[in-house]
């Protein structure tokens, strides 16, 4: 034995050298080909996005400044106005929040009836586990604006339409982040309850949500911070709230700009107020369960 | 003692129910009076009044069948058919459809004994079971028809138009023309257009059967005549998936590269000077404030519409992201492995290639990876706006109002393309960082 290790012993540092040079190279020759790889996927998605684009990249980034500068200009000149005209856009913030919160509201509520019907062990009916998780998974893969559109055809414009469109797409993204916490959660408490009888609603109510409550909380907060964007977005396609106002300022082009940049400034402070209140809860929720 | 103890804890006790008592109602309570508030403020009992029900059954009635229109121009009585009534569905010179017959008389069976005949000087006779046979004519701009006074809902009339809906057809009938609208189930012309040669072959016949055009080879051919569909454009449509998912890809790793050295910057253990710090912090919240629906907005006036534009909404939108990302991860570092590092002599650039890198790769890619997910649905939407892409597509195919199957097609292609890259990114992170139980 020892004569065997003491001959071997040299031979195999060698090999081990030799075999970790070895593999050392190899991983710098895959790493050398994936950057390759990466930066040609770069550079061509780049020059194919260039042709395909109205105006070329190289002639339009001198032009990048020309537009902001435009309105602010105008918008400086006739500060004054200023804030008056939020006043005026006053409204259509209000409606682009509320269809942020109710379309919030309401994706959490369903995408928690999806997720604990989509998780094993909490599942009211365990054999149709696929079916709601196939039915999140296609509702978290629809665009809002593809259910905006639609439904501005049939409802006409308004909040109602991306109200609804962002409440199915919040259900089904938040349905897969609350059934990721949901699997990790005790399983004892469940099994107290239903040890006393307690029905599917009982146990999911009593034995679930106080212990990932935080969590779902936190969850619906970011999705909040989300959706104001997307309600923002989906009114500038006609559902509404301010948006849809901006998009009539710009339509209108000089001589309005001053609306334009009440409006992006009122979006603009929205947004980072939203942000910022959002994330110092988020993080005294999670702070919490550490403790 | 104890029993003051006992006292005053039974006291907070009850005090924690109470509260969490009305918490339990309270909230409930507060939910309800918003839902309410929005309820007025939303106009939701206006809304029946504003929402258009017939709409509604056109979408999905067309989303899933098609019909074949039959017009007689009434001013040179040439007779047409076409899918949809579009030009690139017309049948070509000499084709028909088999339910209609007839020289002279053109007869058009639409099904279950509801049959239109196109006469000769624009008269048009009309049988429906259990209803009297319907004679129009047509002069001028005007229509005479024997139709009673009283009318059954399904039929609408008037001197100028009359319309008439029955479950196996539509007639429309103006001085102008006459049109018969028959609709079948399945979208019409998906594969090959009537002016394909390939248009009603079985698959096996063009897999395995005798040429069919001679000038080229069964599959080439069909594939070429499948891919250069005039009605379906299922080239523009794989060109439009495509532009959607390189704005992705270019916005989110162009982002990433930027967001990178922005976040040593920005993280407090790597970049000893406050102001520095803070700029960039300021920076990356700016950005990501914006927002990409405005970012759209101002580049789409310098590069014009199109994918670069959407591209690089969404690379600025999300260097803040990034950025800030990036940034707490950095403060998140183990030191230890740094230490390590540099106690082996490694200068500043090394000890940031082995002692940090590493530990930030994983965070990294899995946020990449996320937001490359996150971001094809992002940039559907946004090509929506600046023009580009599938979006673009979806959005014009629901303003035109009429080619809902395509609406549909569309929908599908969008919600397999988002699925896909949301399988690609789970699949890389799984290649990449391993899974994550």
């Amino acid at each position: 034995m020892v004569d065997i290790s003491l001959s071997g012993a040299p031979q195999s540092v060698q090999t081990i050298q030799s075999s970790y040079m070895a593999q050392v190279q190899r991983r710098r020759l895959y790493s050398g080909l994936t950057l390759l790889i990466f930066v040609i996927l770069m550079v061509s998605g780049f020059n194919i996005a260039d042709d395909r684009n109205a105006g070329g990249f190289w002639n339009g980034l001198h032009q990048v400044g020309d537009y902001p500068a435009d309105v602010l200009s105008e918008a400086w000149k006739k500060r004054a106005d200023l804030p008056a005209l939020m006043v005026k856009y006053f409204p259509a913030l209000i409606e682009t929040i509320n269809i942020a919160a109710v379309s919030t509201l309401i994706g959490a509520i369903g995408g928690l009836f999806l997720s604990l019907l989509g998780t094993r062990g909490l599942a009211k009916w365990p054999r149709l586990i696929p079916l709601f998780r196939r039915i999140s998974d296609i509702m978290r893969a629809v665009p809002e604006i593809v259910i905006a559109l639609v439904l501005i055809f049939v409802l006409g414009g308004g909040p109602v339409p991306a109200m609804i469109a962002i409440a199915i797409h919040t259900a089904g993204a938040l349905a897969k982040m609350f059934s990721e916490v949901s699997e990790n959660t005790d399983l004892k408490a469940v099994e107290g309850l239903s040890s006393t009888g307690a029905t599917w609603l009982q146990r999911m109510l009593l034995g679930v949500l106080p212990q990932v409550a935080p969590n779902y909380v936190s969850y619906t907060l970011l999705r909040f911070e989300i959706n104001i964007r997307a309600s923002a977005i989906l009114g500038f396609v006609g559902a509404g709230g301010l948006g849809y106002e901006l998009r009539n300022a710009m339509a209108w082009g000089p001589g309005r700009f001053d609306e334009a940049a009440a409006i992006f400034i009122l979006l603009f402070g929205t947004i980072v107020f939203f942000d910022q209140v959002s994330s110092r809860y988020r993080n005294k929720l999670t702070d919490g369960q550490t403790h | 003692m104890t029993a003051i103890d006992l006292d005053t804890t039974k006291l907070a006790a009850d005090r924690l129910f109470q509260r969490k008592r009305l918490m339990g109602f309270s909230i409930p309570a507060v939910i309800l009076a918003y839902l309410t508030y929005i309820f007025f403020a939303f106009d939701l009992p206006g809304l029946a009044e504003r929402a258009n029900m017939d709409n509604a059954v056109t979408l999905v009635s067309d989303s899933w069948s098609h019909k074949v229109h039959v017009t007689r121009d009434n001013r040179s009585g040439e007779i047409s058919y076409a899918v949809e009534g579009e030009r690139k569905g017309r049948y070509p010179e000499g084709a028909r459809p088999a339910w209609v017959t007839g020289d002279e008389v053109i007869t058009i069976d639409l099904g279950g004994d509801h049959i239109v005949r196109y006469l000769s000087d624009n008269r048009t006779e009309i049988e429906i079971p259990d209803f009297p046979l319907i004679e129009v004519q047509a002069e001028g701009r005007a229509l005479t028809t024997n139709l009673p006074d009283d009318l059954p809902d399904w039929i609408s009339a008037s001197n100028r138009r009359i319309g008439i809906t029955t479950p196996e057809g539509r007639i429309t009938l103006t001085g102008a023309r006459t049109e018969v609208f028959n609709y079948f189930p399945g979208w019409e012309l998906f594969w090959f257009t009537l002016d394909s040669p390939y248009h009603g072959q079985s698959l096996s016949k063009i897999l395995f059967g005798e040429r069919v055009d001679p000038v080229r080879s069964n599959i080439s051919g069909a594939i070429s005549d499948w891919w250069n569909n005039a009605m379906w454009r299922h080239k523009d449509v794989a060109w439009a998936i495509g532009e959607t998912i390189l704005m992705a890809f270019l916005g989110t790793m162009g982002a990433a590269i930027i967001a990178l050295p922005l976040g040593f910057l920005a993280a407090k253990r790597f970049s000893p000077i406050m102001i520095l710090r803070a700029a960039t912090r300021r920076l990356f919240d700016f950005v990501r404030g914006v927002d990409a629906l405005i970012w759209t907005v101002v580049l789409a006036r310098a590069f014009g519409p199109g994918p670069l534009t959407g591209a690089l909404a969404i690379l600025i939108t999300d260097t803040g992201t990034f950025g800030k990302i990036f940034s707490e991860a950095l403060e998140n570092v183990d030191q230890k492995q740094i230490e390590g590092v540099s106690s082996t002599g490694a200068k500043p650039l090394q000890r940031y290639r082995f002692g940090v890198i590493p530990q930030l790769v994983p965070v990294l890619l899995a946020q990449i990876l996320y937001f490359l997910e996150s971001n094809t649905r992002s940039a559907t939407i946004i090509g929506a706006i600046t023009g580009g892409g599938i979006g673009l597509m979806l959005t014009q195919a629901i303003q035109t109002q009429k080619d809902w199957e395509e609406v549909a097609y569309y929908i599908v292609l969008i919600i397999a393309m988002v699925m896909f890259m949301d399988w690609l990114s789970g699949w890389l992170r799984g290649k990449l960082i391993g899974r994550k139980d």
